[in-house]
């Protein structure tokens, strides 16, 4: 193989698994070491910078960062990013004066329509630049699909208020309880440019015969969420079956339990397994007495004169085909009926765009959804941007988060007369973490602990309130104990050929035998044959030039605890462990002249 | 040193030998050694030979001197019994040991000032009386814990890390155990765990005196340009006369190397040695030619490396003196002590 290029920031990056599965690559292990520390509004601002709605998404975030955990492959879990970003949230100091000023204004006018988290990040990220923001919502407060779908007893709207009130609060103007009804009206008001982060408000029906009569007893799963969030619904029958299996499926069965469902069952098509709710939402519906019935297809809504009695389903199981597509087929057992008073159908969302005339140039393609540039969200028509569910589909908060930064970004270009594609590099350091022998500027011992559970209200009582936060969040010495789980990862094994020896200290003391001197190779000839044979191909090699005597050192990323003990058994320094740190490039920085 | 012990999470593939233990449960405490030692390095092939020859941790005694070198038990096989004796007094202590308990392993561990200076003695009588041990010498040639003397083996004409140059002749502890009696003799370096693992194995296998020299780097006052004890120095100058695998009964032998290349011992418990011959035609069976073969590449300045002598069908030393069988402690009090009646006998018998 050839010497890894370790140059650049790709390399380093991908080590730190967290920050390379976040969409907006948040500098996680960074945060979690001054949550450590006590800095709670460092690690605030930290994560300000990347995610825009830390508040929020410590509570309701889809997490990819946590399955990526190193320390879910070498531990029985992964570190609690998630709560743990709440407690920098929550324990934080004011941090208003850290916020930066609305810059003087350059003259340039763009509109958001929806104030959803896309829109409110291109705000941010504009604003303090000096554009003039104008955000519309049909909403009478910002916080889009936050506020309206996500129920208060996980996300309470103090949280919405605060972190979008730090945006609005950049002199961006809102228009709320105004629908945007036209584009083309729209585009011809002097805006520079048009951002579209309308989310994608529609519920997918469930058309089976049955459920035009009893219509009034079945409910589309998000627009239910939206009025139980502003009161228009505050009660439901006894007996409730929740259509679905993702995460809307799990917030409307949980509510429905809040709400005066005693007898609230999910029901789904597809397998347990298969199911698209996060598997932490799904223990927490069982865990509220809410069973799961899976492998069941909804077939028939019975009603009584339009009074819904139940529901029919038709028992499948799952079989793949040779390309792994899966189809549903009946087991042959007699149709099963589950009696219930009122249903929610949470089986998907889908995007409209209602609003926007086909006339004007813009471009959908055949699923509904705009042509964009993936990379710039630019649409076919020039001025118009598009992010968040709006622009490739139905997501979650944080991709909502990402793109709109890097919609931001080509706004910013497009309105200075740049090139889209000149987009600006991430900003990253990498720097040696000594301090003295063997004394690093992290605790580089690992803690051997095991997650800590968020602490919770008593059951009894959240089922009787719906306001009523169910989660307390960890206190500080939870939340040090959690964060002293983390592994370091962006705490980087740095190998430096010139001044190894080749005295195998390194080899000998590594507790996870990710190290190897051996002779080059290609590369699945090279993993098989390291002390521990390298199988996770996920996982990159390190592979270092020649060495003295021939060969290579070949470390696996795998499952490296980034504990330093390489560096500390080194005579020579040829291995030092250097921080990297990196943040991805914000509107209106310059990309670098090559 | 390292302060921090090993973290104790394994990877979810780490694994297990024939008696169910991974290789960090042939581990011990942290070592306090310096950074880069070569004695780490030989702790570490300890580890791994002991993990690959599914030996029970409690069915070893490791005993050893003072020195760097004697301080490394401590850093492997924590689950072992130990004895940390005085300076260069291993050999009887692990003699004693041995006449009392035939049933354990015994890795005697000493380093070139414990054994080629005030033990040299021990040294000898323990492989003349046939012990039934494997002895590991880790030689770096200097005296590191009281900053960098020559010792005895440091070679003639090499210089310490001030330039000095030493006068005496060095002693070689592979000469001497050849012509003392040890029925396994081999010399192997830190930095080579592919030859020095091995040996570890077939010593520890070995029935009767085993002896390795094993050259171990002293980063801090022996691994200097003039040394002839460095990592460069040794890779330079190593002319290893084989390689070696040991191969457990209970495996069957694959192996890919024309016969005619390769040579089976098999020892007195069914492990059968395959050495394959590097280079030159070295029969590991000769020992007269033996030590000649060594005296000449000496003279050449190379420093030869393998297993120099095997002699699988030597008796050890509980034949020598018809030792019980039976471990001391387990023959119970009236056998041990058989009362003054037997006394009067015994002394009767002797009037």
């Amino acid at each position: 193989m050839k010497p890894t290029n370790i140059g650049g920031h790709d390399y380093f990056h991908k080590v730190v698994d967290c920050q390379w599965a976040c969409p907006a690559h948040t500098p996680v292990p960074e945060y979690i070491r001054l949550i450590a520390a006590g800095r709670y509004s460092d690690a605030y601002m930290i994560n300000w910078r990347s995610n825009v709605f830390p508040g929020v998404l410590g509570r309701v975030c889809d997490r990819p960062c946590e399955p990526a955990c190193r320390r879910g492959r070498v531990d029985k879990e992964p570190v609690a990013i998630c709560r743990l970003k709440r407690v920098a949230a929550d324990l934080k100091e004011d941090i208003t004066g850290r916020l930066p000023l609305p810059a003087n204004s350059n003259g340039k006018r763009i509109a958001c329509v929806g104030a959803g988290p896309a829109s409110l990040t291109v705000a941010r990220d504009l604003a303090v630049l000096g554009y003039q923001i104008t955000v519309f919502d049909n909403g009478a407060a910002p916080g889009g699909m936050m506020r309206s779908q996500i129920p208060k007893f996980r996300l309470p709207d103090e949280v919405i208020d605060e972190e979008c009130g730090y945006i609005t609060g950049l002199g961006v103007e809102t228009r709320y309880n105004q629908w945007v009804g036209s584009l083309k009206e729209l585009l011809a008001g002097d805006w520079d440019a048009v951002f579209v982060g309308t989310g994608a408000p529609k519920g997918r029906d469930a058309p089976i015969p049955g459920r035009q009569e009893a219509a009034k007893h079945i409910h589309i799963g998000i627009d239910w969420l939206a009025n139980v969030a502003f009161g228009h619904t505050t009660k439901i029958a006894k007996r409730v079956i929740v259509l679905g299996g993702g995460n809307t499926a799990m917030d409307c069965c949980r509510s429905a339990r809040r709400m005066g469902g005693d007898d609230v069952k999910v029901i789904v098509r597809s397998g347990f397994e298969e199911m698209k709710a996060s598997p932490w939402e799904k223990e927490e519906a069982i865990h509220e007495g809410i069973p799961i019935l899976n492998m069941r297809v909804p077939k028939e809504f019975r009603h009584d004169n339009g009074k819904l009695s139940g529901v029919l389903f038709e028992i499948v199981r799952a079989e793949y085909d040779a390309k792994g597509r899966r189809s549903l087929i009946p087991t042959g057992e007699p149709d099963e009926f589950h009696e219930c008073d009122e249903v929610l159908v949470a089986i998907g969302q889908e995007n409209a765009f209602p609003w926007i005339e086909k006339d004007i140039g813009l471009e959908f393609d055949k699923w509904g959804l705009p042509v964009l540039n993936e990379k710039t969200l630019q649409s076919t028509l020039p001025r118009v941007f598009f992010g968040g569910d709006a622009a490739l589909g139905p997501k979650n908060i944080i991709t909502a988060a990402a793109q709109g930064h890097e919609a931001a970004i080509s706004i910013d270009l497009f309105c200075r007369g740049k090139k889209l594609d000149d987009r600006p590099p991430p900003e990253f350091n990498l720097v040696s973490q000594k301090m003295g022998i063997h004394e690093w500027s992290y605790d580089n011992q690992v803690s051997e602990e095991e997650r800590k559970k968020v602490p919770v209200k008593a059951l009894a009582k959240t089922l009787k309130d719906i306001k009523l936060e169910l989660e307390m969040g960890f206190d500080p010495f939870m939340a040090c104990a959690e964060a002293e789980r983390c592994l370091n990862c962006d705490i980087e094994t740095v190998f430096t050929v010139k001044t190894c020896i080749e005295c195998d200290a390194c080899v000998d003391i590594c507790p996870t035998e990710c190290i190897t001197f051996t002779r080059n190779g290609e590369e699945d000839d090279l993993r098989d044959r390291l002390k521990a044979p390298a199988r996770n191909r996920e996982q990159a090699l390190y592979v270092s030039d020649t060495l003295k005597t021939g060969r290579v050192m070949v470390k696996d990323e795998n499952i490296c605890l980034h504990c330093g003990m390489c560096a500390e058994r080194c005579p020579t320094g040829a291995w030092d462990m250097q921080k990297f740190f990196m943040q991805c490039a914000e509107a209106g920085t310059e990309a670098k002249r090559t | 040193m390292t302060y921090l012990a090993k973290p104790k999470l394994l990877r979810a593939d780490a694994p297990r030998n024939a008696v169910g233990y991974t290789r960090r449960d042939y581990e011990g405490a942290i070592s306090t050694l310096c950074a880069g030692c070569g004695h780490d390095s030989i702790s570490a092939a300890v580890v791994q030979a002991c993990f690959d020859l599914d030996i029970e941790p409690h069915k070893v005694a490791k005993l050893s001197g003072i020195g760097c070198s004697s301080k490394t038990p401590d850093y492997f096989l924590g689950a072992s019994h130990g004895f940390n004796t005085t300076h260069g007094r291993m050999p009887s202590v692990l003699t004693g040991a041995a006449l009392a308990n035939r049933d354990l392993i015994y890795l005697g561990v000493s380093g070139d000032g414990d054994s080629a200076s005030i033990g040299i003695a021990q040294f000898a009588h323990a492989m003349r009386r046939g012990v039934n041990m494997a002895y590991i010498c880790e030689n770096n040639g200097v005296y590191g814990l009281t900053k960098g003397q020559f010792s005895a083996t440091a070679d003639k004409g090499s210089k310490n890390k001030r330039g000095v140059v030493n006068s005496d002749t060095p002693i070689d502890l592979v000469a001497l155990s050849l012509q003392l009696g040890a029925t396994f003799v081999a010399r192997s370096f830190s930095g080579d765990k592919e030859q020095l693992v091995p040996l570890i194995k077939g010593a520890l296998r070995h029935r009767g005196p085993a002896f390795i020299d094993v050259i171990s780097p002293c980063v801090t006052f022996n691994n200097h340009a003039g040394s002839t004890k460095s990592y460069d120095y040794v890779r330079e100058h190593n002319e290893a006369v084989n390689r070696l695998d040991v191969i457990l009964p209970r495996d069957k032998i694959e192996t890919s190397y024309n016969p005619g290349s390769l040579r089976r011992v098999v020892q007195h418990d069914g492990s059968v040695l395959l050495l394959r011959k590097v280079a030159v035609d070295y029969d590991p069976a000769d020992r007269v030619a033996a030590m000649n073969y060594l005296q000449e590449r000496q003279t050449l300045g190379e420093i030869v490396t393998g297993l120099i002598y095997v002699d699988s069908s030597a008796e050890d030393m509980h034949r020598h003196l018809n030792t019980v069988e039976k471990p001391l402690n387990q023959l119970g009090d009236a056998y041990l002590c058989p009362g003054s009646k037997a006394l009067d006998a015994l002394n009767a018998s002797l009037r």
